[in-house]
């Protein structure tokens, strides 16, 4: 007991604070009930394979939908992802493979060039509007640029089925309207996601580049020619 | 259109401009605080000695020095380069038009930039410069052989490569070796006028503009017009930059100066007549268009004619 009077003396000052015997300390400890259900909505682990392929499918799908009715929303924005770029840069490239050039190694673009001048360009822009002091991260940008080549990637594909009737000035003509409209397209889905990040007198120099990209990808799908 | 559907996106953005512009006075008006706070102090003080009034300017100046160093942020972070991109959209209009049209006596420097020199115009102009050439080139290829059965379009993206290098290296490296001239030059003979390498980088870019709608004109098949063109590209180009650097060389030997200037012209017209001739010469008949560019011509023929 002496021992015990011993250690408890340093404590003498807090002896006033001590709760009395009388009330005992208890109380229940309750977990919020936050965390366990994140955990059902967010567990991955013991759902099948095939959701999971198919709620990012559909996500990318969702995205794709947005570049053709580019409303201002920010659902491209919010959650990006670098799944649709891929793929649609993959897709322009391999169609733009196979052209007249490739017969005799003169110059045409290749699946490299494409793809470098794709990501390089993206890259470049998205550095730019950084720069400049915009309010977007990097990778937001980079995933809008990506998502907003898929009218382009659909006007090689139509630009593909006409060239099959023939190259003459008619399939020009056609092929010219439907890449034009698809330069515009694409500039404007973009801007619609983009403008809004920067200040209002800096706009058009953010802007620039990415009609001088989907310019240079246009111009790339017009002048495709197939081999035959 | 869609944009009425959802307006409070829009705002969301507007304010986070707002916010980011207060912000930035809001560090100012900081700076300017912390120095008043240094000030009231010692102005107390002084107050009562009167000889010591020189004290808080003296005291002033060295505390801007050492926020001025402060804030220029060394080279490899992201903020350094932030700085070249501070800019305006009226800015970069003034700019352009005035290495468009030079006015006699009116030096580019110190009418447009003022201090702020940009990488965003020089920057940008040299791609649009790589990719109007390559485009436009390939157009006239086109135009030059349409109507011609024998002959097949094929696209040359070899020409993005080759003018891209062109051309940047133009723009790095002879604005790097002037600045390096100067330098030298300033060091042997004081000179009032010094000019950053930023500087320089920027008055090159800038004056790269007017050879984008030149270039767009050489679409057109026809001899006299591409040359007429880049006569009257170079004699802009090439005058806003003489009087650009005209003050820096002033005091010169008469030798250094007539030895700059003509190299300053002679490579601007290299460029222009080396791109004309590389991009819009007239192949030779009876010759692909592509040997032109190609590095092994005579494998190439062979190529071209076994089909």
């Amino acid at each position: 007991m002496a021992l015990a009077e011993e250690a408890s003396t340093p404590f003498v000052g807090l002896s006033n604070v001590s709760i009395s015997e009388e009330i005992p300390v208890e109380g229940n400890i309750t977990v919020p009930a936050g965390p366990s259900t994140r955990d059902d909505a967010f567990s991955t682990l013991d759902e099948p394979v095939k959701e999971t392929i198919l709620r990012d499918l559909r996500a990318v799908g969702n995205k794709f939908f947005h570049v053709l009715y580019p409303k201002r929303s920010s659902a491209l924005l919010r959650d990006w992802d670098l799944w649709g770029p891929l793929l649609l840069c993959v897709t322009l490239a391999l169609l733009l493979q196979g052209g007249a050039a490739d017969s005799d190694d003169q110059g045409g673009p290749q699946f490299a060039e494409v793809f470098v001048i794709i990501w390089f360009g993206s890259i470049v822009i998205t550095l730019n509007s950084k720069l400049l002091g915009g309010t977007i991260s990097f990778f937001q940008s980079l995933c809008v640029l990506g998502y907003c080549i898929m009218p382009l990637t659909m006007a090689l594909v139509v630009c593909r089925i006409v060239l099959l009737s023939g190259s003459g000035m008619v399939s020009f003509a056609v092929r010219l309207a439907v890449v034009t409209a698809s330069f515009g397209w694409s500039t404007f889905a973009s801007t619609a996601f983009l403008a809004d990040s920067q200040l209002s007198n800096r706009k058009a120099l953010a802007i620039y580049p990415v009609f001088l990209f989907y310019f240079v990808i246009g111009w790339m799908i017009l002048t495709f020619s197939p081999r035959n | 259109m869609a944009s009425k559907n959802d307006p409070f996106q829009f705002q969301e953005f507007d304010e986070a401009g707002d916010l980011l512009e207060a912000n930035r006075d809001a560090v100012t008006i900081s700076i300017e605080n912390e120095d008043l706070k240094s000030q009231r102090p010692r102005s107390t003080v002084g107050f009562a000695q009167d000889a010591a009034d020189e004290e808080p300017l003296i005291s002033d100046d060295r505390e801007e020095l050492l926020s001025g160093q402060k804030k220029s942020a060394p080279f490899w972070t992201f903020e350094y380069y932030q700085r070249f991109f501070d800019i305006e959209t009226h800015h970069v209009k003034e700019r352009i038009l005035g290495s468009l049209a030079p006015w006699p006596g009116k030096n580019f420097i110190q009418a447009y930039l003022r201090k702020n020199p940009d990488l965003y115009g020089p920057f940008w102009i040299c791609t649009t410069l790589v990719f109007a050439i390559a485009i436009s080139g390939n157009i006239a290829n086109f135009l030059q052989h349409y109507g011609n059965p024998g002959h097949k379009y094929t696209p040359d993206f070899r020409k993005v490569s080759i003018a891209a290098t062109a051309i940047f290296s133009y723009a790095w490296f002879v604005p790097l070796g002037l600045w390096g001239l100067l330098l030298w030059r300033n060091n042997k003979i004081l000179n009032l006028v010094s000019y950053s390498f930023m500087e320089i980088v920027c008055v090159y870019g800038y004056s790269l503009s007017v050879y984008i709608p030149a270039v767009v004109l050489w679409i057109l098949p026809y001899e006299w017009l591409r040359w007429v063109t880049i006569a009257v590209a170079l004699c802009l180009s090439g005058s806003v930059l003489v009087m650009t650097f005209w003050p820096a060389l002033r005091d010169d030997h008469p030798k250094v100066i007539i030895a700059t200037v003509s190299g300053i012209v002679l490579l601007n017209a290299l460029l222009a007549v080396g791109c004309k001739m590389y991009f819009f010469s007239k192949p030779e008949p009876g010759k692909e268009p592509g040997q032109m560019v190609n590095s092994s011509p005579t494998v190439k023929a062979i190529k071209v004619t076994s089909p």
